[in-house]
């Protein structure tokens, strides 16, 4: 299994955890990442805020970048939500806006590139794992299982919700994650805010905003009896985690819950050490690790509500 | 002296149109029927000063300053609930990065209650067209101190000096080695780019 691979700005530092363990689990799988080169950053959310025809040059040179590198794959592969959002984006308006991709092919021109939109088909790393490498062979490598670790799945927004395409999991009620971290093992509990917004940039513009956000998301986790949440975007886990000590202090809460990269788990569970980055989460997670067993659970018996047979009348003579 | 009549506030009809025109592909915002699914699905709407569907026909009506000066596409983050369920399939979230633009290039985004929404992203920008890669420290440093200087003396007392720790900050920018080639499209970029 061969992609171009763009990892984007956070994978270099803030999620620097995210890029180890993923480099680690894409070895271990045999996939292999071609980094295109000498990439730039997609833009974020900010790029776009401001300057259309800018914002879709800039993401537009990684893409043709991309598209010079052989004929092999024509799979763009990113690990990181906002990268997928925008590349997504940028290849959609320049297909439906002939004015903007002649535009932006003007302005890649300038720098000897050139772009035709739909040459790449741009997909996150989750989607990989599920869908191409697929869930057997995952399971193939699985070494120790985490059993006994209570794991929420959070997807968070973009790659449920690309907007401009159609994403290959449900846009509300994903359940590719849910599936992954079962079978490695982890106990999925319920996560109702699976697809929720981290707050974004509203933890720098309105930091009050964010937290209350945050506070929700920690709060439904807590609640579903979660030992850790697992994400899949740099954002996400940044959020969760770094703010996680401001909620406490500003809501008064107890929260401790690290926030952790599927890639992470998995690499766990193919029993692999300090290579998948652990211990560089903020909210450390190794309370909630040494909770995984084993041995699978017992399975609890669900505890079910006593029948109650459905009132009849009574037939004559019959007693109560 | 006759006493002037209260201004009205100038309407222009076009407003949505030109909305339309800077958005890419179909908007199909001249189908919004008025539902409030979006308002309702939005995480963050009740901290805007007009809901998405107020926005809209408020843009609807002409009401051109008044959504451009809103924080209402400002505090938008951009998380796509309102466009996965609007039964219209209207582009809200394309059309919100379109206002954001709109108000950028008119100059109308520089009210204090966006809490520095937009400088956020000049901010941004200027790191990514210095280097070609976002530059985090940089940039909180930058904005924080400016905006919200007590968030600043927070991220450089804990959390600042925790993502250090963990070697989870850079305290040097990363450079592209085609930042040249880069700047070239840019710039070719904005100077085609003119009001849209």
């Amino acid at each position: 299994m061969k992609y171009r691979y763009f990892p984007g700005c956070s994978m270099e530092h803030n999620a620097i955890t995210y890029h180890e363990s993923l480099s680690a689990v894409v070895k271990k799988l045999g996939i292999e990442l071609t980094e295109i080169e000498d990439w730039s950053c997609c833009g974020a959310k900010e790029f776009f805020s401001l300057d259309l025809l800018s914002a879709c040059s800039l993401v537009g040179r990684n893409l043709a970048i991309a598209s010079t590198m052989g004929e092999e794959s024509h799979d763009l592969v990113t690990p990181c939500s906002a990268c997928y959002l925008n590349l997504v984006k940028t290849d959609y308006y320049m297909a439906t806006s002939e004015e903007l991709n002649e535009k932006v092919n003007i302005a890649l021109a300038e720098g000897e590139l050139n772009y035709k939109p739909g040459t790449m088909k741009i997909r996150h790393f989750l989607d990989i794992i599920v869908n191409d490498v697929g869930y057997d062979l995952v399971e193939a490598h699985v070494k120790k299982p985490l059993y006994s670790l209570k794991v929420a799945p959070y997807y968070g927004c973009l790659v449920s919700r690309p907007g401009s395409s159609e994403s290959y999991d449900d846009p509300e009620h994903p359940t590719s994650l849910d599936k992954l971290m079962r079978i490695i093992g982890a106990d999925v509990v319920n996560y109702p805010l699976k697809t929720q917004c981290c707050s974004a940039h509203m933890t720098q513009i309105k930091e009050d905003v964010g937290l209350k956000m945050i506070h929700l998301l920690l709060q439904a986790a807590e609640e579903n009896g979660a030992d850790v949440i697992v994400t899949i975007c740099p954002m996400c886990q940044f959020n969760l985690d770094a703010y996680q000590k401001s909620v406490n202090k500003k809501f008064g809460t107890n929260f401790h819950i690290p926030i952790l990269f599927f890639t992470q788990l998995m690499g766990l569970a193919f029993d692999m050490g300090e290579e998948i980055g652990l211990g560089r989460e903020l909210v450390d997670a190794s309370f909630s690790l040494d909770k995984i067993t084993a041995e699978p659970p017992e399975k609890e018996k669900p505890a079910r509500a006593k029948r109650t047979e459905i009132p009849m009348p009574l037939s004559l003579g019959e007693e109560e | 002296m006759a006493k002037k009549p209260a201004e009205k506030p100038a309407v222009d009809l076009n407003f949505i149109d030109e909305v339309i025109r800077q958005t890419p592909g179909d908007s199909r915002l001249k189908n919004c029927i008025q539902c409030g699914t979006c308002s309702a699905s939005c995480p963050y709407g009740i901290e805007m000063d007009y809901s998405p569907r107020r926005l809209f026909a408020m843009t609807r009506a002409g009401m051109k300053e008044q959504v451009l000066t809103s924080n209402t596409p400002w505090f938008c983050v951009s998380c796509y609930y309102c466009m996965a369920r609007c039964p219209q399939k209207v582009k809200i979230t394309d059309i919100m990065y379109t206002l954001k633009r709109m108000a950028t290039k008119a100059g109308t985004n520089r009210t204090s209650e966006l809490e520095g929404a937009p400088e956020f992203s000049e901010t941004f920008t200027d790191f990514v067209e210095s280097y070609g890669r976002n530059f985090e420290l940089g940039l909180a440093i930058h904005f924080l101190l400016r905006y919200h200087p007590l968030v600043a003396m927070k991220l450089s007392t804990s959390l600042g000096v925790n993502l250090l720790k963990k070697g989870r900050m850079a305290l040097k920018p990363d450079r592209i080695k085609g930042i040249k080639q880069l700047r070239a499209i840019l710039e070719k970029a904005k100077e085609l780019g003119g009001n849209q």
